[in-house]
């Protein structure tokens, strides 16, 4: 692995990789079909799963590009499940 | 399974390891250090060691309170267990303080037998270890806490490349060669991280949720339309703030009552809370322990009833654990409350304390590894580099310099003068001065010098701790006292038994002979990794 990618890589799997964490987290806060302060914790306990799967992710992807599409696809679909279940 | 994922993974393992691996030894030992951290503070408070409960202890306490706060707020008495000799007496002044004042309010120490409140030795005891664990010392709270945080995620991750490293985990598993420097320890580390995986796992993740609204609180903005403290009352809620202070008046014996409650729960009262003593509206709330269940709620989950204070009539009788607790959070406080084995009798409690020393081990060999990988890896007469060096250096100071400093706070804590000025303070500072002197030591010799001179000191150590012990105090090895509390017997047994590690491991450093004189002259030293050093050398 080239400095470069390695440096993309990291901020892949520290930045995405939280982003990614926390639109679950709040996608899943006002989507869940139960009482919020459960849809809350379940989000929550998937995020941390996701941050670290992301970070996993972030270097085993064949190149640096592919590790950012990754996240970032994923991260899209859940902002905008978030946007759909706020409340209008 | 491709190779080059294993190995992208092999790569994300040494690295994010390596990189806070030394913050993740020093929470991983003092963390095990907290499955006890009441009875270390019960230990280093010897002076409440000859406290034991007696039929007449409750009506001391009131007395005790209603001679130092008669007009508090309220009043909280935990009577003595498993884990403190003690009554610990706590009680809200009527008056808070301007500017905040402690939350907790004010507290003393009664003993049990004579109803005379003691002044122990100030220490801040285990509970200096089980806030290093999360919160270091010294530096800032928040900063402190997402560090921690930090690590923590750090160690989620290498845990999962870790298992994605090793194809044949289980055959690794049972496979060991000792006596072969980077093998043993490659088959040191796989053999704790496996042993204990589940552990580890639940250890990693619990402690990202315990710290979810610092680090992950997006969800609750999200869902609360930002505002958190609809959620904490939500979820967490302590209940209402007690009434306000009605006129003075008498309140019934509280003796009665006790065994009302303990007939109804069939087990012993440990806490009593009075609302607004002597007054015609007081409060008397009795709770006894729960049966242990891990998925309950985690606060006001003991079986209580509640009594009015002048009449002594029974008002409500609550059994939290029977309430229904929804999937979500049976989930959550399953993980929190495993991490901090809320739920544990003594003997799982020692169940946890082997596996955080497996966990400590688990980290300790990683970190050893890594050295020993890239010293063997030298050809015969190259020099380790300055980096190699400084991070041979760096594990001793994390490994044996962090045993030494916890061996020398509880020394300082028998031999500095009880009634020293900010003795806590002088203890805590004996800890770092250990601990830095230790660092600098290791970095001026990363080598086996290095190791077998620390492991030596830090046998010696805690080899002391007991000795001293005896000449110090009336609770030692050699006293029945010392076994009626099983906890303070304990505590020298583990001090002796981790000086016997520590022995054992010199031994095996000694044993491997050193390079002969006349080959030293010739060649510059090797950095040495002290790779004789068995697994279990942490507490």
């Amino acid at each position: 692995m080239t400095p470069l990618s390695i440096t993309s890589r990291t901020l892949a799997a520290a930045l995405g990789g939280y982003g990614l964490g926390a639109l679950a987290a709040m996608a899943l806060a006002v989507t869940l079909p139960v009482a919020r302060d459960q849809a809350v914790i379940i989000g929550i306990m998937v995020a941390f799963l996701l941050c670290s799967g992301a970070a996993i992710w972030a270097f085993s992807a064949r190149s640096a590009w592919r590790a950012w599409a990754g996240i970032l696809a994923p991260s899209l679909l859940l902002a905008g499940l978030y946007l759909w279940g706020l409340p209008a | 399974m491709n190779k080059s994922f294993r190995q992208s993974m092999a790569w994300l393992h040494t690295w994010t390891g390596l990189l806070l691996g030394w913050l993740l030894v020093a929470i991983f030992i003092t963390g095990t250090s907290a499955y006890f951290r009441e009875e270390i503070t019960l230990w280093m408070q010897p002076e409440v060691h000859d406290s034991t409960l007696q039929p007449g202890t409750v009506e001391l306490a009131m007395a005790a309170l209603n001679a130092k706060a008669p007009d508090a707020k309220s009043w909280d008495i935990n009577l003595p267990g498993d884990r403190q000799t003690a009554v610990e007496l706590r009680w809200q002044p009527a008056k808070q303080p301007e500017n905040g004042g402690r939350r907790r309010g004010e507290q003393m120490l009664m003993d049990a037998d004579s109803g005379e409140v003691v002044a122990p030795r100030a220490t801040r005891g285990g509970n200096f270890f089980y806030r290093f664990h999360f919160e270091l010392y010294g530096i800032d709270r928040l900063w402190a806490r997402l560090l921690v945080c930090l690590a923590t995620m750090f160690m989620l991750i290498a845990i999962i490349s870790g298992v994605i490293t090793h194809k044949k985990i289980f055959k690794d598993f049972f496979t060991f060669r000792p006596g072969k420097g980077q093998r043993s320890w490659l088959d040191a580390h796989n053999a704790t991280a496996v042993l204990a995986l589940p552990y580890h796992f639940m250890i990693t993740y619990s402690g990202l949720l315990l710290f979810m609204t610092l680090i992950m609180p997006w969800g609750i903005d999200a869902a609360y339309e930002n505002d958190r403290r609809a959620f904490f009352s939500e979820v967490f809620s302590r209940g209402e703030d007690a009434a306000q202070p009605g006129s003075p008046g008498q309140m019934v014996a509280v003796g009665p009552l006790i065994e009302q409650t303990e007939t109804r729960f069939g087990k012993p009262v440990e806490r009593i809370q009075i609302t607004n003593p002597n007054r015609d509206n007081a409060q008397i709330t009795l709770r006894v322990n729960r049966d242990p269940a891990v998925t309950d709620r985690q606060r006001g989950g003991d079986p209580t009833q509640v009594f009015q204070g002048n009449t002594g009539e029974l008002i409500d009788t609550r059994i939290p654990a029977n309430d229904p607790v929804s999937p979500g959070w049976r989930i959550y406080n399953f993980f929190t409350s495993v991490h901090m084995a809320r739920f544990a009798d003594p003997l799982t409690r020692w169940l946890f304390f082997l596996f955080g020393i497996a966990g400590s081990a688990m980290t300790v060999t990683g970190m050893l590894l890594w050295v020993s990988k890239r010293t063997q890896q030298l050809r015969r007469d190259q020099q380790p580099d300055r980096a190699l060096k400084m991070v041979n250096g760096l594990n001793m100071a994390s490994i044996t310099g962090l045993m030494l400093a916890i061996a020398a706070y509880f020394l300082a804590n028998r031999l500095l003068p009880a009634t020293l000025a900010a003795r806590e303070d002088r203890e805590i500072q004996v800890f770092f001065i250990i601990w830095l002197v230790s660092l600098v030591h290791g970095l001026l010799r990363p080598n086996r010098h290095g190791w077998i001179e620390q492991v030596a000191a830090a046998s010696l150590l805690w080899l002391a701790i007991p000795v001293v012990n005896i000449f110090t105090t009336a609770s030692h090895l050699f006293t029945p006292l010392a076994w009626q509390h099983a906890a303070i017997a304990s505590f020298d047994l583990v001090c002796l038994t981790l000086a016997a590690l520590g022995g054992y491991t010199l031994w095996r450093l000694q044993r491997k002979p050193l390079p002969a004189k006349a080959r030293r002259a010739r060649a510059p030293r090797r950095a040495n990794t002290a790779s004789e050093q068995p697994a279990g050398e942490s507490p």
